[in-house]
């Protein structure tokens, strides 16, 4: 026993160690990845991220330098908090504020303190950085804007928040990400990849070298620029025309599919969303719950189409053989089923396709409607053929553009009728269905559906998925789905009678106030009946003003659609707006300066001011 | 005699691990040491080239320990004892003060601390009593008289202050009690260390009330036996005071800084940034190293010198973090192997001095191998005392050096052959 006491310990106290040092060296290894390292800093190199040009080459937006304040709490010493705050321009609460999540968010990583400096205050705070231990100034990049409008279309870039670090761990806590518009589609073509340098330092915090002489550090890579298909001057001008309106432009060029103009009103300037008044302006522009300047109308709008959805009545039933072109059908001021009438407006009847386009009678499309929908033994395999057709043109369904943001709108389905009217204890026929003739009832459009289609007929059959992008520059291509055709469910031969009624619409139809001096234009009103709630109650508004056209009619180089919100009948804003679009596009100038003068003067701020004011008012004048 | 020679056969397996240990040492100190301003591997301005001469004068040490007759180490233990009293009690007129110790001799620029070599000579002096015809470690005299071979240079040291140098003086236990000490003293020691850890832990008060339901628990089991009640009050009673003089010496006596090594230990403080920093960095650096660690010099803890006192007490962290868990291994198991040996040679001693001796070497490096990486590692509390071989200052490693060899020469000596 005697013997063995100091021999049993001293073998007892070797397995001890074993068995510790296999628990922290092996076992327990926590501190392994080089950024969870203590003694190593891991410092990035932000590229510079890619610039944005418009079709014909005018830079849209580039870069500023902007530096942050950062934080790394676990680094952080005592320090005179009065002196930094007074630097830093903010109170000791909201500092300490800000302290308290930055630790939360991770002790170890860097979080934000401040956001974009400009340069005179940087200048005076990086001098006395070196007072305060644990925080650093970590220089980026920041967009600067060359133009005040497109801001919908290229969209903003923000600071990453906990869900994306999440989910994507390129991105650190204060690093900025494409968040809408072409910055968040493109965000990894525009970003380019951060450089890394690892830098060992000592327990001073000092840095005292790279880690291995910088074997793992990487280089930046610059961002690639993108030239969008956006036509600057086109675009400025729109948003021009859309002031103290609402509702918005979409402008394509169906030889190829690249959108022209995106115009959404009211829109902002980009500019706000840069700098330090950022979150100041992004609040003001978030909490605008009427006018919402953030929400893309043309992308995210479900409006129903109203009379420029007379065409696909007219080329689907063509297409169905449901109707020749010479089949007129008389107008009652409206179509009479059973003991109702939907009302129509008074012109000339009968009517056949062309003149029913030209005068947009209703009448002559419920009929066609009906027969398209009759044609088969059910409603319900009628509204189905009807439905495919109508979705070959991109409708009902997300188009496939590339902007982040977007609605599917609505071609009802049969299930959807048999589910409203009870089927298969109700029936319902065609008539049950009979406002989708004339672009109201279920059916609902984005504007840039509206454009889509337009564009479809511009082409006489087939349209290229809208797109933003013309060129990603360096690598030289865009995504292959974008120079590839859709073809319409309708042959070639039947959009030949629906261009021509598109066009009398121009000659002599409910669009020739808009007439331009030497462009042939085919175009289709719309006026659609709207209703919103107020205090729970449905009540109506002033209908849109919707336009939907392209020009020249042969070998067409633009097609567009207008929507304007409660500005009455189709000419009256949207025709002129998409006329002076036109002649802009074709021209380059303007000789209708009339209809600009009633453009650019005019306002729809009193309309859109009457539901909120609290008073009984009245509609359409 | 005159034509006979002397052959001595010395243990090499020993010798080996020594040298093993002792160059493992130096090329962890360099890595730990290493600085921009170094100037090749003899650049003797930089520590890891001061341990560079401390080595070599160490060969000089080994030669002339070996080369000295075995008798006289018995025979003139108790001088050696003596002058090695007298030199820590010069400390007190003479001393240098460092860190708050008055530990050290100042030669011109090289430091010397006596309580190194002391270890040394109170093996020599224990043995030598112990060893003696007349003594019996069951007599209550000859306890006391061991006792007091030991609380001298203990207190003197304590006096210091240097708690952790004293601390090793509890490993002469181990060769008392292989020479007939009884186990209870063994046993009362480590109630004693308990009872300490726990009045740190909970509190006097806490510790009280335990002790007397303990002994309640027990004496009611044991009530068919007929109890003496009073030993049982007694017992209590001591256990009580001692509980409260341990508290009353930690919070009046101890200054800060011992306080808060142990409360590092115990869990009290969990500061990083703090006194908890050390243990923290070192088990940080120690876990870095994985199973093969990082190689030699490539270390970031090591480089960034977030160990502190790395070169000396916390070595084995560089070991740890550079070396890895295979490096680790190597170096538990070579003192593991050496301290057994030891053990194991001091048993086939011919002569009782030479195995109180062996005995007292391996209790020494055992308490220091055992302190040293527990409190590296984080499973001991913080007690600043080296690694023997491996920490990096040239007392220390004279100290051990001839510490283990004059056993190594005691030993050999018994291969004597005419």
């Amino acid at each position: 026993m005697r013997k063995v006491v100091l021999i049993a310990l001293v073998l007892l106290t070797g397995l001890l160690f074993s068995a510790r040092l296999f628990y922290l060296q092996v076992y327990d290894a926590s501190p392994d990845s080089l950024s969870e390292n203590s003694a190593i800093k891991v410092m990035y190199d932000y590229p510079q991220r890619g610039y944005m040009f418009d079709r014909n080459g005018k830079l849209l937006v580039s870069n500023q330098p902007s530096y942050d304040v950062m934080v790394i709490p676990r680094d952080v010493k005592p320090l005179d908090t009065l002196e930094f705050c007074g630097l830093l321009k903010i109170t000791k609460e909201e500092f300490k504020e800000i302290l308290q999540k930055a630790r939360t968010y991770s002790p170890r990583l860097p979080s934000v303190v401040l956001p974009q400096l400009n340069k005179a205050d940087y200048a005076s705070l990086s001098e006395k950085m070196y007072k305060y231990e644990g925080f650093y100034i970590q220089r980026r990049s920041l967009r600067e804007y060359q133009v005040d409008h497109s801001a919908n279309v290229m969209g903003y870039i923000a600071e990453v928040n906990n869900a994306i670090i999440e989910k994507n761990p390129y991105y650190q806590m204060g690093e900025l990400i494409g968040t809408a518009g072409v910055e968040k589609e493109y965000e990894e073509v525009l970003r380019g990849i951060k450089g890394v340098k690892y830098i060992q330092k000592d327990r001073f915090n000092r840095d005292i070298g790279p880690y291995k002489e910088g074997i793992f550090d990487t280089l930046p890579q610059r961002g690639n620029d993108v030239q969008l298909t956006i036509d600057a001057t086109l675009q400025k001008y729109g948003e021009e025309l859309m002031i103290h309106k609402r509702g918005g432009i979409v402008a394509i060029e169906p030889d190829t599919g690249e959108i022209l103009a995106l115009i959404t009103a009211p829109s902002y300037d980009p500019s706000l969303l840069v700098g330090r008044e950022r979150s100041k302006n992004f609040t003001k522009l978030w909490y605008d719950t009427i006018g919402k300047p953030l929400y893309d109308r043309v992308l995210m709008g479900e409006y129903p189409p109203g009379s420029p959805f007379k065409t696909l009545i007219a080329l689907i039933g063509l297409q169905e053989n449901a109707v020749t072109t010479e089949d007129a059908f008389p107008c009652y001021r409206g179509f009479r089923y059973g003991n109702r009438t939907l009302g129509c407006h008074s012109h000339p009847s009968p009517l056949s396709m062309i003149g029913g386009i030209a005068n947009s009678c209703n009448a002559y499309f419920c009929n066609v409607y009906k027969r398209i929908i009759d044609k088969y033994p059910t409603p319900q395999d009628g509204i189905d053929a009807w439905r495919n057709d109508l979705m070959s043109f991109g409708l009902g369904d997300f188009l496939g553009y590339d902007l982040p943001s977007g609605k599917k709108g609505n071609i009802p389905t049969s299930d959807y009728y048999n589910k409203v009217h009870k089927f298969p204890e109700h029936r319902w026929s065609s008539l049950a269905t009979i406002s989708n003739a004339i672009g109201q009832g279920e059916v609902l459009l984005t504007p840039m559906q509206m454009a889509n289609f337009t564009a479809a007929i511009a082409n006489r059959g087939y349209y290229y998925t809208p797109h933003i992008i013309k060129n990603i520059i360096g690598p030289d291509t865009i995504p292959k789905k974008f120079t590839e055709k859709h073809f319409t469910a309708v042959d070639e031969e039947n959009f030949y009678p629906v261009v021509e009624g598109m066009h009398q619409v121009y000659q002599r139809g409910t669009a020739a106030s808009i007439q331009v001096p030497g462009i042939e234009i085919c175009g289709k009103t719309g006026t659609a009946e709207n209703f919103t709630k107020i205090g729970g109650k449905r009540v109506q508004l002033t209908d849109h003003s919707i336009f939907v056209a392209f020009a020249p009619m042969d070998n067409p180089k633009i097609a567009i659609a207008v929507f304007v919100e409660n500005g009455y009948w189709g000419s009256r804003w949207a025709g002129r707006i998409a006329g002076l679009m036109i002649e802009k596009y074709l021209k380059g100038e303007i000789t209708r300066t009339d209809m600009e003068k009633y453009v650019l003067e005019g306002s729809l701020e009193a309309e859109y001011a009457k539901p909120y004011s609290g008073q009984p008012f009245s509609i359409n004048h | 005699m005159a034509a006979s020679k002397t052959y001595v056969r010395f243990d090499w397996l020993m010798i080996f691990i020594y040298i093993a240990l002792v160059f493992m040492g130096w090329i962890n100190i360099y890595s730990a040491s290493l600085s921009d301003a170094a100037k090749g591997f003899f650049d003797f301005d930089q520590i890891y080239g001061k341990q560079m001469i401390w080595i070599g004068l160490s060969i000089v040490i080994i030669i002339f320990v070996l080369a000295i007759e075995s008798k006289f180490y018995e025979r003139f233990a108790s001088v050696i004892y003596i002058i090695s009293l007298v030199s820590l009690v010069g400390l007190f007129i003479f001393g240098k003060t460092i860190a708050g110790s008055t530990s050290w001799y100042d030669f011109g620029g090289v430091s010397i601390q006596p309580s190194e070599f002391v270890k040394a000579t109170t093996a020599l002096a224990l043995a030598k009593y112990v060893s003696d015809i007349q003594t019996n470690m069951k007599d209550l005299k000859n306890q006391i008289g061991a006792l007091i071979i030991l609380a001298l240079p203990a207190i003197l040291i304590i006096l210091q202050p240097d708690p952790g140098s004293a601390l090793i003086y509890a490993a002469f236990v181990f060769p008392l009690y292989r020479e007939g000490l009884h186990g209870v003293y063994l046993l009362l020691a480590l109630f004693a260390v308990m009872l300490f850890v726990s009045t740190l832990a909970f509190g006097a008060v806490w510790v009280a009330i335990g002790v007397v339901i303990l002994a309640g628990v027990l004496f009611f089991r044991n009530r068919k036996k007929r109890p003496n009640i009073l030993k049982y009050v007694l017992i209590v009673i001591g256990c009580i005071a001692f509980a409260f003089s341990v508290s009353y010496i930690f919070n009046n006596v101890f200054k800060q800084h011992h306080r808060d090594r142990f409360n590092i230990v115990l869990g009290k403080e969990v500061d990083a940034r703090g006194i908890g920093y050390n243990t923290n960095q070192s088990e940080i650096a120690i876990s870095n190293g994985g199973w093969l660690g990082k190689g030699w010099t490539q270390g970031t803890q090591t480089k960034g010198n977030f160990v502190p006192e790395q070169h000396t007490d916390y070595i084995f962290s560089t070991v740890g973090e550079e070396w890895g868990f295979l490096g680790s291994m190597i170096v538990v198991l070579l003192f593991v192997a050496l301290i057994t040996r030891i053990i194991f040679k001091a048993e086939k001693q011919k002569s009782q001095f030479g195995r109180v001796y062996g005995y007292s070497v391996a209790a020494i490096l055992f308490l220091h191998f055992f302190v040293n990486i527990g409190m590296v590692t984080g499973i001991f509390p913080t007690v600043g005392i080296p690694l023997p071989f491996f920490s990096y200052g040239g007392s220390a490693l004279w100290g051990f050096t001839i510490l283990l060899f004059i056993f190594v020469k005691l030993d050999g000596a018994n291969y004597h052959y005419a």
